[in-house]
């Protein structure tokens, strides 16, 4: 075999390891592709989707924001997620705002008809990460001012 | 000589790679066609759930609770794409219809029967009719002190075209007794906690209004099967009332010798101060009464709120109004904040509990920012108040005025 027969050679063998691992690469991602348009594959189950998480992501803050809940990172948050996320996600609390004696209420009226457990001394702890990063927002008008408009022109 | 050679001679790379686009180009295809797969799939991933239109907004994902727009509703017949989702429990799943079953039952049935899902299709007659659905919730976000649950907007409020069997079509099938006061549905859903023993919500409607000829068991909805989340493969639908009263995976419907006291039936769910309240104000459970006949309201659907117009051009707007049982009577627009008040053309319901089709033609007097209010009047002659109506602890009957902004320059 001549030098440049053999570089030849070579150069076939190596663009074979190279298609080879396209071939892995595309199936890994028609995989991929598949698992994204289907993504009911992996959440039969409510919670298996987050147990799957490992402790790192399911705990990770970014900016200030508990990623996985969205609730803000502050002082008894844990607390909230380990009482709070259990039955209905944490877009249900936050949306809410309220004093601590309405926030007693509701959890009492979950307590008594939702099946929510006793939470002992979690609730003093619970009911202050609630009023001081989701306080009321006090409006004070019977009609607020439309805000937040996105002008748009159009052809005609 | 020389240079010709270099030109024409294949280097060692070239031939390979000549090597492979030709043994390989299906699969060099392939990985093109792939590559751009996945670009697709990144905005599948941000894409709505249920097929639902990408200006929906999700309020909750646990339960499932998705609110609707203005301006994704201005069709005359809401496609499911665009109804609101307002699930208390977990959504269900493997439903198969072909075993599926509803049985009536309760203190006051005269004999209990269960029927299967073809047998309540071939057995009673079919009817098919565009209701008005409207969450008791909508509009809660406004008050003031805030008020507790899914802060809905604008957007839970619907008018589908259902198709079904009458309600008291099967009640009268299984014999209705004297005493009978209320039915109460009961579905397959499964209460967020897990607890096989409680219900996620099990509401109902007085007799006369389930004996009312628009009251179906659905199992179409614009023509095709429902749509799991809206109910598939039954649905009690009442229309014109808070649409947790229309309940979806319907099983068992109880003809009750007594208002119906299944989940959000008592406390404070579904129900408003018997007596006017101050905001924020106190209230005993026993002083609240439960809602019925939705208050009159209109929604301006087209164009969206934030268009910007050219001085001296008209603008055209269209949406719908609603008021429970009864019809609207007249739409009026006004563009300077209620001073003045202008009638719009109103066309009739499709049929009873439909909502009715409203437009006008606006000119402006001169350029600026305006709002466009409309005020819906129903057959007693009530309208819809500008400013918010009586506050409630739930948040409940929001039915002020709606408006868009519009700028003519
Ligand atoms: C055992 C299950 C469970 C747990 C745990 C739970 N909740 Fe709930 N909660 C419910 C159910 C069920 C609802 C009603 C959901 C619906 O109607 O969509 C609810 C509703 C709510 C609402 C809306 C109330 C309303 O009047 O509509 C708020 C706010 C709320 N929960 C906050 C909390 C907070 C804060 C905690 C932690 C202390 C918590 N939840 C823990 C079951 C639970």
């Amino acid at each position: 075999m001549s030098m440049e027969e053999k570089n030849v050679d070579e150069l076939v063998k190596s663009a074979r390891t190279i298609v080879r691992t396209s071939i892995i690469l595309a199936l890994a991602t028609m995989t991929m592709v598949f698992v994204n348009t289907n993504p009911e594959l992996f959440s039969s189950n409510d919670s298996s989707e987050n147990e799957d998480l490992n402790k790192k992501d399911r705990d990770l803050i970014e900016d200030g924001i508990h990623v996985r809940t969205g609730l803000i990172d502050a002082e008894g948050m844990f607390v909230v997620i380990g009482n709070c996320t259990n039955c209905h996600s944490a877009k249900l609390v936050t949306q809410n705002r309220m004093t601590a004696e309405r926030w007693n209420e509701t959890i009492k009226w979950m307590q008594e008809t939702q099946n929510l457990w006793d939470l002992g001394e979690n609730q003093e702890i619970i009911v202050n990460y609630l009023v001081t990063n989701y306080p009321p927002k006090k409006s004070g008008m019977r009609r607020s001012n439309l805000t937040d408009i996105e002008w748009y022109e159009t052809e005609n | 000589m020389t240079i010709v050679n270099i030109s024409t001679r294949v280097s060692p790379t070239q031939s390979t790679l000549m090597v492979v686009i030709s043994n390989y180009r299906v699969l060099i295809l392939l990985l093109l066609l792939t590559g751009s797969f996945s670009l697709f799939s990144q905005d599948k991933e941000t894409e709505m759930p249920f097929g639902k239109h990408e200006d929906m907004i999700i309020l909750n994902d646990k339960p499932w609770n998705i609110e609707s727009q203005p301006h994704i509703l201005n069709d005359d017949v809401t496609p499911a794409s665009s109804m609101f989702v307002r699930n208390n429990g977990k959504l269900p799943k493997d439903i198969d219809a072909s075993t599926w079953t509803l049985t009536i039952d309760g203190e006051s049935v005269v004999e209990s029967k269960t029927y299967t899902l073809a047998e309540l299709k071939s057995k009673f007659q079919h009817y098919t009719y565009q209701l008005t659905l409207e969450c008791g919730g909508n509009g809660r976000k406004e008050f003031d002190p805030p008020a507790k649950g899914n802060q809905w907007s604008l957007g839970a409020v619907n008018c589908a075209e259902w198709t079904g069997v009458r309600l008291r079509d099967v009640l009268e099938d299984a014999g209705i007794k004297k005493d009978a006061v209320y039915i109460g549905y009961h579905a397959i859903d499964e209460h967020l906690s897990g607890n096989p023993d409680k219900e996620p919500i099990s509401r109902g409607c007085p007799m006369f209004k389930a004996l009312e000829d628009e009251t179906l068991l659905a199992f179409q909805l614009n023509g095709e099967d429902i749509p799991l989340i809206h109910g598939y493969p039954l649905r009690l639908v009442v229309g014109g009332w808070p649409a947790s009263a229309s309940g979806k995976w319907v099983n068992r419907i109880s003809i009750r010798d007594r208002v119906h006291d299944g989940a959000k039936m008592t406390g404070t769910a579904y129900r408003i101060p018997c007596n006017p309240l101050a905001p924020g104000e106190k209230v005993k459970d026993e002083d609240m009464c439960i809602i019925e006949s939705m208050p009159v309201k209109s929604l301006i659907t087209f164009p969206k709120t934030g268009k910007l117009i050219k001085t001296g051009s008209s603008l055209e707007i269209r949406g719908h109004a609603w008021s429970g049982d009864l019809e609207v009577v007249m739409v009026e627009y006004s563009i300077d904040f209620g001073a003045s008040w202008v009638e719009c053309q109103l066309e009739a319901p499709a049929n009873r509990l439909a909502w009715q089709h409203f437009s006008a033609n606006i000119k402006f007097p001169k350029e600026g920012y305006y709002e466009v209010w409309a005020r819906a009047t129903d057959a007693n002659q009530t309208s819809q108040p500008m400013v918010l109506p009586g506050w409630n602890p739930k948040g409940y009957l929001n039915n002020a005025c709606h408006r868009i902004a519009v700028k003519v320059q």
